[in-house]
This record gives C-alpha cells, sequence and structure tokens, in this order.
C-alpha cells in the first residue's frame, strides 16, 4: 500500500479519468454514456485514490457526511426536477411542455431536463460508489 | 469479425464456468473481472456502446474490487 510507483502514477492519471467521466455525464443526451456509467467512472478515480493512499487520506478527500449529502441532495435535485412537471400541470418530469429550455443540436445542454436530470444522476452514482467502499474498508 | 465473435464468446463460456469451480476466492475475482472485460467487447460488438462503457466501469472495476474488499475483511478460500 506504500509504494512510490503506484502512488505517482495514480496522481497523475486521475484527473484524465475524471475529466473522461465529466465528458460522459455532460454528454449523456447526445452521444453514449449518461449519468450511470459517468458517475461509476467518477466513482472509480476516487476508490483507485483511495487503493493507493490509503483509507485515512481518502476519508480526509472525501469524508462520510460529504458522501451523504450529496447522494441525498442529488436525489432530492432529482425529485425537484420531476415535481416542476407537476406543478406546471403535466405529468412526472415533464420536459418540453413545463418550459424547459430545448435549444437546438449544435448546444451542449440542449434537451430540456435530460442534461440536468443526468448531472444529479451522475453525483449520486459517484458519491455511491465511494460511500460503498469506503464502508467495506474502513476499519471498525 | 465472426471468428473474432465466436472466439470471444466461448472465453466468456470458459471463464464463467471457471468462476464456479475454482476454491481460490480472489482468483474466481480475478477471472470475473475478465469475464466482465470480454462482455464489455460483445456489447460493443452488439451496438449498445452506452452499456459496454457500464459494463467496463462496473462489472469489470468496482464490482471486483468491491468483492476483493469482502475476501479481504473474510476467508479466502472456499
Amino acid at each position: 500500500m506504500d509504494d512510490l510507483i503506484v502512488k505517482t502514477i495514480t496522481r497523475i492519471i486521475i484527473p484524465f479519468i475524471q475529466v473522461y467521466g465529466i465528458y460522459i455525464v455532460l454528454h449523456g443526451h447526445i452521444s453514449p454514456g449518461g449519468g450511470f456509467s459517468g458517475g461509476a467512472i467518477l466513482g472509480a478515480s476516487l476508490i483507485l485514490y483511495t487503493l493507493a493512499f490509503g483509507y485515512k487520506d481518502a476519508a480526509k478527500k472525501m469524508p462520510h457526511h460529504v458522501g451523504a449529502i450529496l447522494e441525498s441532495g442529488a436525489i432530492l435535485w432529482f425529485l425537484a426536477l420531476g415535481l416542476i412537471g407537476i406543478f406546471a400541470g403535466g405529468n412526472f418530469l415533464t420536459n418540453r411542455d413545463a418550459g424547459f429550455y430545448m435549444g437546438n443540436l449544435s448546444m451542449l445542454f440542449n434537451a430540456g431536463l435530460i442534461p440536468l436530470v443526468t448531472l444529479g444522476i451522475g453525483a449520486k452514482v459517484a458519491s455511491t460508489m465511494i460511500t460503498l467502499f469506503h464502508t467495506i474498508i474502513e476499519e471498525d | 469479425m465472426q471468428l473474432l465473435n465466436v472466439v470471444l464468446v466461448i472465453f466468456l463460456i470458459v471463464c464463467a464456468i471457471a468462476v464456479e469451480r475454482t476454491k481460490d476466492l480472489l482468483g474466481a475475482v480475478i477471472i470475473y473481472a475478465a469475464y466482465g472485460l470480454v462482455m464489455a467487447v460483445l456489447w460493443l460488438f452488439m451496438k449498445a456502446p452506452d452499456i459496454a462503457l457500464t459494463e467496463a466501469a462496473i462489472g469489470a472495476g468496482v464490482t471486483a474490487i468491491l468483492f476483493i474488499g469482502v475476501i479481504s475483511r473474510t476467508r479466502r478460500m472456499e
């Protein structure tokens, strides 16, 4: 667990993994991918950090209460976006009829509430992965 | 392409049989990660790239690491 090569490679490679995960989350509605895949990649980057640097350092970077706030906040964000549709007079998760900005295909945010919902799913999946792994690995 | 597909499916079946016949649980987890990686390539051949992305991240990465975490808390041999 205390290897210089592993630590250096991890420090170099983690930003690229995270940029790739954020790319997949943000482009979930126009290219393959989406909230679940991108969130899993984001979570895997912090799992890699935990494996290379040990649980104590990782718990400083990503404490339990931050994970709890992210998880609960993301699912509340999802529910609030869905309830906007109900208050606008449609069904749960109504997209265009509730007044979300549709844009056109040349823009990044172009499908109404789909990118916003995907952001919430990405944050929830990433924090769930990290919390699951930290709960298994922590000493009691 | 057809031949590669057949080879990958045969490798998948061999992996699936080897996982349940291995007595060493750590070895079984590593064979399972290889199974997930080959399954991701097969999803790509079946024109489902988003499922392939998810399978490569979840099946080959996170699941294997979670299983290894569980094995480190319990015993290694079956």
